[in-house]
């Protein structure tokens, strides 16, 4: 980070009494309302695939590529944006926000072309979530690995 | 039950994301990594199987649940290979999410255009 | 000497705005000016095969426009200033090319307008031309894309952020005696205040605006009470209020004849938090707005304030703060 001068800071908290504070508390009602019902929505198909005869954890893999089309279709077709607006994070952190992620880019630069366009720009925010989540996943495993060796 | 479970658990995690982005200057990129990372060292530490019993979905389909899915993966395939479970496990058991999130992606792209605003 | 004090300029040979064009988006079109507009779209898209080339598309019409509004031959127009926000401001030179008019592309983010004209009116002043076009565009989509997100991402916008405006605007600038006229013109300084949030730009701009403000009326020796209209470009609600009381501070109080363009463009109602933004925002409002209310002689005197954030994508990701620019032009009756 750049260093502030003396005249920059004062500037700094003279703007911060300014700024307007985002409303929080309708926020996080929000957040917390649509990302409940889209995980109780996530939960019919869960219990649907348990009842069929899976495993919790066999259930879960079906479950989340059937979330991942609802966020990827509802992105295609314009609603997911307009949720996003009122729901904030709680249409961000479910995997429906996920599966979002990676449909608007990849429509967005559609007229840079199918390679430099869509596909690579399909993991702006696709790719850092993989990175991390696999990184983190196998040091741990890394970890665990070694744990179990001694 | 379960879905009076999974709508506060799954509320909550979402509640914790917006928190977050309204009082730092965090884009939702990050929350996405932050909460992904997070979601795979609770399960490291053996915490996240217990959200997970107690919110089913609610624990499972934020992305914290994706980190966990990642590592219980690379845990199974560890007990199970060794030393190869720890780079084969994690793609392994979130090869259904991944691949589905590619394939549908890519195929929206294709259908839909951004609307205009 | 032409030249007052450490940045003003003061026109001899006043060149005189003889005609002006403004289109805009259906966003903008719903908004407070929508009657002093020449063309509202239907669709920011424009039949087009991207949001680049309708972009484009928008500032050559509008230049055509204008150059017809005002009555010179194309063969005519020396000059074709023009930019825009766009990556080597893709929109000013494509426009250029199909236009066929001798080029300056420029660059001074959403201040550009004023920038175009204040080297117009050099230009013409220091008779290297008679008729020069001033133009600038911006667009809600390629903004959003190049500095921002995808439009579909489910993202909630800031308290502080902005509104792009997607439109152009262009105005020619000629040697006739005319009204309104330019007659004074400061250039800015960039001004940084270690503000670092790209979606906080008013908060960013708003010192660089009081510093032009400042200097023009210290280099002119005039007040606030030499003009009808202070306008700054597009500073929204929360820079607004900051340059107000930022020239309280410094003993100007124009709090009853100061406005901002991007306050203006959208009626608080269309969701757009802080105001609007974008080289059109400054552009929109002074070829239509207020070219049009000074023909009619509603104002007589304004002073536009064009401000400009001089950063990319590429500065705001590696930290850096985020350095400011404010133009002035007097357009006055005489």
């Amino acid at each position: 980070m750049p260093v502030l001068t003396k005249e920059q800071q004062d500037y700094k908290k003279f703007s911060k009494s300014k700024r307007p504070k985002p409303p929080l508390l309708k926020n996080m009602t929000m957040a917390f309302v649509v990302g409940g019902t889209i995980c109780v929505i996530g939960q019919v198909f869960l219990s649907f695939f348990i009842a069929k005869g899976l495993t919790p954890s066999q259930a879960a893999g079906p479950t989340s590529i059937i979330m991942i089309f609802f966020g990827a279709f509802l992105t295609g077709t314009g609603v997911y944006d307009k949720l996003g607006k009122y729901a904030g994070a709680g249409s961000i952190v479910p995997i429906t926000g996920f599966a979002n992620s990676i449909v608007s880019p990849a429509m967005e630069f559609k007229r840079e072309g199918y390679v430099f366009g869509v596909a690579a720009k399909m993991f702006v925010v696709a790719g850092p979530v993989l990175v991390y989540g696999i990184t983190s996943a196998t040091i741990i495993g890394l970890i665990y690995y070694l744990l179990h060796m001694l | 039950m379960d879905f009076v479970m999974a709508f506060i658990v799954g509320g909550f995690i979402c509640l914790i994301g917006q928190i977050l982005m309204d009082t730092t200057k965090l884009f939702p990129a990050h929350i996405l990594v932050i909460f992904v990372t997070l979601g795979a060292i609770l399960s490291g530490l053996g915490l996240y199987q217990h959200l997970v019993d107690v919110g089913k979905a609610g624990a499972t389909i934020p992305i914290t649940g994706f980190g966990h899915n990642l590592v219980t993966g690379v845990i199974q395939e560890v007990d199970q290979y060794g030393l190869l479970g720890v780079f084969t496990g994690a793609l392994k058991s979130a090869a259904g999410g991944i691949t589905a999130a590619i394939v549908f992606g890519f195929l929206m792209a294709l259908l839909f255009n951004p609307k205009s605003k | 000497m032409k030249k007052l004090g450490r940045q003003t300029v003061q026109f001899e040979k006043a060149p005189s705005i003889i005609g002006t064009a403004t289109i805009v988006g259906p966003k903008e079109g719903q908004g407070r000016f929508k009657d002093y507009y020449d063309l509202i779209l239907k669709d920011s898209i424009y039949q087009e095969r991207s949001w680049e080339k309708a972009e484009t598309k928008i500032l050559k019409e509008s230049v055509e426009m204008a150059i017809k509004n005002s009555k010179v031959p194309t063969a005519k127009i020396d000059y074709f200033i023009a930019g825009d926000l766009l990556n080597q401001i893709i929109s000013a030179g494509f426009a250029a090319r199909e236009l066929g008019l001798p080029f300056l592309g420029i660059y001074g983010a959403c201040s550009t307008i004023a920038q175009g004209a204040i080297i117009g009116a050099m230009i013409i002043d220091g008779d290297f031309g008679e008729n020069v076009v001033a133009a600038v565009s911006s667009h809600f989509c390629t903004a959003e894309r190049q500095f921002r997100f995808p439009l579909e991402l489910g993202n909630q916008r800031k308290p502080t952020s902005q509104w792009t405006v997607t439109g152009a605007g262009a105005m020619v600038l000629s040697a006739k005696a005319h009204n309104p006229r330019i007659t004074r013109a400061t250039v800015g300084k960039v001004i940084d205040m270690g503000e670092a949030d790209p979606n906080d730009m008013g908060t960013a701009m708003a010192p660089a605006a009081v510093d032009t403000i400042v200097r023009h009326f210290e280099d002119t020796g005039k007040t606030p009470d030499d003009y009808d209209l202070i306008l700054t470009g597009d500073l929204g609600s929360i820079g607004k209020d900051i340059a107000e009381e930022l020239l309280r501070q410094k003993g100007y109080d124009i709090s009853n004849k100061y406005t901002d363009c991007g306050v203006l463009i959208f009626y608080p109602e269309q969701d757009v938090h802080a105001g609007a933004s974008g080289c059109a925002c400054a552009a929109v409002v002074t070829c239509g707005y207020v070219y049009k209310e000074m023909i009619r002689g509603k104002y007589n005197r304004v002073l536009l304030v064009a401000t400009g954030a001089l950063l990319s994508t590429t500065s705001s990701q590696q930290g850096e703060t985020i350095p400011c620019i404010a133009h002035a032009i007097a357009l006055e009756n005489l």
